[in-house]
This record gives C-alpha cells, structure tokens and sequence, in this order.
C-alpha cells in the first residue's frame, strides 16, 4: 500500500451500496440542475479572476450548506491528481468535463454521502447533482432542489421569465434539469427485445445511452435514460414523464425475466453459473469481459438461480472494477496486464465476501 | 469507453484502417491520437475546440474585435459574443446574451424545446414577483370558473385573495426598483 494521504474516498457511495426502490432493475436515478449567475461570464469564456470569484462565493455557502443538510467538502481540481479526478468520474461524483477541465478554479462540492456533488465552473457556473440508488427521481429533484433554494438565497442567478434558468447551452436552458435513470436490463438484450423498446423511448423525447456517457456502447446490459426537452415542462413533469417510461421498462425487462426462467430455466441457470464461476477462478479480465460476467450473475441473483452471492456487491463491482478506482486502491501505476490481474483479484475477493486490502498482494 | 492507449482518458477518436484488405478499428481519445499522429485530418470537433481554446485565451471583452467581426452585428454587450459566433460555439457567452439574441432565439429555442416559454420553478429572489404574478393569474382564472357557476361566496373570497396578492406584487416592484 502506499503512504500517500488518500483524499479521495474509496468507501463504496450510498447509491451503490443500498438497493432502493426497483432496485433489481433500475440501479441508480439522478438529477442535475445547471445553474449560473448573472453577469459573469460562462466558464469558457471567463477570466480567471471571474471564475475565481464564482468560486469563492460558492466556497462562502459551504459552512450554510453543510449546517443545512450535513457535511460536505469542497476540492479544486488543481489539488486533485488525475487519478484522483478520474476515481470520482468513475463514481460518478464529477464529469469527464470537469475532470478533463484545464481551467483554475473548478471545483466539486461533495456530500460527505456521496449522494450530493455541485460542480463549479463546469461547462456551467454550478451544477447540482443528486444521485440515489433505484428509481427516485422524485426524491432526488427534491434534494436537489433544496440545495438550490438555499444557494439562491446568496447567489445572483441569471433566469429570465421567458427562459427560465439560463444556461451556456441553449439545450439546457429553462428548467436547467436532466434526470436520468440507469437500469439493469439483460433478460430484454437476451431475448433481443431491447432494440425495439428503446427506439419506441428515444421516440417520446428521451434519450437512451450507455452509462459512460454520450455515444458509449451499451455494455453490461446497463442503459441510461434521459429527459432531452428542459424548456417548457416543469421539473415535475419532466420527473414524472421519465419515471412512467422507466416504469414501463422494468415491467417489460420482469416480464422478459419471466419469459426466461420459464421456458429456459437449465440455459439459463447454465449461463449464469459459468459466468460465475469464470469470476471466481480467472487470474486475468479485461474491464469489458467483468461487465458481462458480472450483468450475468447479478441476473442469476436477482433469478434467483445464485444464492450464494449478495446482489449488492455485483453493483458495487459493475462500476467499482474500473482502471482508475483498481490503481487508486493498489496505489500504483498499473499498466493493462496488471490490472486485468488486480481486476480479476478484486472480484474473486468480493465475491468471497472479503476486501483487497485483507490480503497483502 | 476507454482510450485504448492511455486507458485514462475517453475515446473520442475512432478509427477504421484498411490495409490491404485487413479492417484495424482503434478507440483513441485526442491527446493520444494526436499524439501517434492520427489526427491530421480535418475532424469537426477538431476545430470548435481549437476555437474554444482560442477564446477562452482572449480578454471576455474583445473576443468579438479580435474575431473580426464588427460590433453593428448582434452582440452581447457584457461579454462581447457576437451571434456568429454564438451560431459556430453553440453556446452563450453569459445569461445577458439571451437579450442580445433575444429576436434570433424563438425559433431556435423552438426547434430545440418545441416551446418558447419557461413553466418550470422559479426561484425566490431572481423570480422577482413573477411567483406571486403566476399565482394571480391562477386565481383569476378560478374566480371567472366560480362567477359561471354562480359560486358567488367563493368568487369573493377568491377576488380578496386576488386583492392581497395584488398588493405585495405591487410592494415587491416598488422594492426591486
């Protein structure tokens, strides 16, 4: 292990540790609010010392917002090591943007939870993010919404009553919100229906996409679902809308469960089982192979064909196996080879319900 | 996805080589097929970036001078974004930008939304009165239902309602000016 001071926290979120609502199908359910403030400049084309003065008002509200709603910290991205920024992308804590981000002066504000992070001098001047496991996006819009009022109470928000909230881009503008959810869906990609129900949604106004964000592959069996239209509907309506069709998803992916257990049980249960038993004894995987070895037995948990394995620690494993998250816990720079090695070390591990540092390398 | 060089970084960079008659598909993110030299094409992302970077260098107020364009152009005032520039970018330069471009922005904001207005929350202090304006609308449109149906206490209580909120809108305009 290394001496480093870790900054970062390697504790597994809230959101990737309890179920939740829906919670076999759907994993986690997000909200964003994009927020600037009057006058300044966006980020892209504000000086430094204009940023710098969003930030230090920012900074100024974090004793109020800890007080209010429980502790945060605050890091700038200058005082993060890459590897460091790249942890909490993988957690999706921050952007790829922000982590990506040359500029001073950006900066995330971190609930002590992991269910609250505001971005600073991201694309927009703050961006509110709640992220909860299953499907709550009610409850998120809510939270999210708290942190907000209290923001405003201090901040200058730049809205207009035509406009709503104004953003750097105009697809943002109005409600300034993108609620997502991220769902779990191998028995519909199994049974080849997933195709059709996804470009029925992307028909009513929402976006479908793979969980590493815009134009990334579906892998893993994991889809995000997304609110595309943020002028013109409220933040409730948007929620609402987004919670009915994913709503519908998770009957349609039971069904498809269903469909599965009952007239291939044997295949199945085959398929699941051998999946898990490559994870417990393989020395080496590739990120992508752990994605849909870990999609099958979470499916043969949730089946109930797996019962010897805990449903969460596959959640935790589907993001937690990451490049990033594997050489922040080992402390070391590790080149493909070795983390194909650590990868299949860690889940081994997990699986058998212990933890990597338990064990010396 | 992951950049298949650095494995840090997004791939952004997706490749197809055919040589001779063998298909290569590389997943690079820009720093790294930069830097192997597969980027020397003309890629669209290429040169916004390369305009970003170049205003994000400038002084906020000259950027509009400095890009040539002249000021009898819309421009924001604040920031000194032009509307061609706004057209290339895609994004604002700051929230005063939405009055400079105000004439351009309805059918765009229609294309994007299919909407023109904001129905959504509205904040406490930046909102203004327009809270307690949108409250009073509702009211009157509930006092002409109850004046149809005859519901004539309550279209009283109702028009006292109407009164009181008249009457902190009016407060709250002569605060905020």
């Amino acid at each position: 292990m290394n001496s480093k001071q870790k900054k970062i926290s390697l504790k597994v979120s809230e959101w990737l540790r309890s179920p939740g609502p829906d919670g076999d199908i759907v994993l986690s359910s997000r909200v964003r609010l994009a927020r600037n403030l009057r006058d300044i400049p966006f980020p892209y084309l504000a000086s430094d010392s204009q940023s710098a003065a969003v930030l230090k008002k920012v900074r100024a509200m974090v004793p109020a917002l800890a007080a209010a709603y429980g502790p945060l910290k605050i890091f700038t991205m200058d005082e993060l090591d890459s590897l460091e920024r790249q942890v909490l992308v993988e957690k999706h804590l921050i952007s790829p943007a922000l982590a990506n981000n040359q500029q001073h002066n950006s900066a995330v504000l971190l609930r002590d939870d992991e269910v609250i992070s505001i971005m600073v001098n991201e694309e927009d001047h703050l961006r509110i993010q709640c992220l909860l496991p299953g499907l709550q996006l009610e409850r998120a819009l809510q939270l999210a919404g708290d942190y907000d009022d209290l923001l405003e109470e201090k901040l200058d928000y730049a809205f207009d009553e035509q406009w709503g909230y104004l953003t750097v881009c105009p697809t943002n503008v109005g409600t300034g919100l993108r609620a997502s959810v991220m769902m779990h869906l191998p028995a519909l990609m199994l049974t080849k229906q997933a195709n059709r129900i996804l470009q029925a949604i992307a028909q009513v106004g929402l976006a479908v996409r793979g969980i590493y964000g815009e134009g990334s592959e579906i892998k893993g069996n994991l889809v995000q679902i997304s609110n595309q239209i943020t002028l013109g509907q409220s933040g409730e309506e948007i929620v609402r809308n987004l919670y009915g069709v994913a709503k519908q998803v998770v009957e349609q992916e039971t069904q498809a469960r269903q469909i599965l257990l009952n007239e291939g049980r044997d295949r199945i249960a085959d398929r699941v089982n051998r999946s898990l038993g490559t994870l417990r004894y393989a020395r080496l995987i590739s990120s992508e192979e752990a994605m849909q070895l870990l999609s099958d037995v979470r499916l043969g948990v949730d089946l109930g064909l797996i019962e010897e394995v805990v449903g969460s620690i596959l959640k935790e494993l589907l993001l937690l196996h990451r490049p990033a998250y594997l050489q922040y816990l080992t402390g070391r720079n590790l080149d493909s080879f070795d983390r194909d090695r650590v990868r299949a070390k860690l889940i081994r591990l997990r699986l058998a319900g212990k933890h990597l540092h338990e064990e010396e390398e | 996805m992951l950049c298949e060089n650095c494995k840090e970084r997004q791939a952004t960079v997706h490749l197809t080589k055919i040589i001779n008659n063998e298909k290569y598909v590389q997943h690079l993110c820009e720093q790294c097929a930069r830097e192997k030299g597969e980027f020397d094409f003309d890629f669209p992302s290429f040169s916004l970036q390369n305009l970003l970077s170049g205003l994000m260098n400038l002084d906020a107020q000259s950027a509009g001078q400095v890009m040539g364009f002249t000021t009898q152009k819309l421009q924001c005032d604040n920031c000194g974004l032009t509307y061609a520039q706004f057209g290339q970018l895609g994004r604002f330069g700051c929230s005063r930008c939405y009055n400079a471009f105000n004439e351009r922005l309805v059918p765009l904001m229609r294309r994007i939304h299919g909407s023109t207005q904001h129905l959504g929350k509205i904040p406490k202090r930046a909102g203004g009165t327009l809270k307690l304006r949108r409250s009073i609308e509702e009211l009157r449109q509930k006092l002409q239902e109850a004046v149809a149906r005859e519901e004539f206490e309550r279209a009283a209580k109702l028009r006292d309602q109407i009164r009181e909120l008249e009457e902190q809108a009016r407060e709250g305009e002569n605060n905020e000016q």
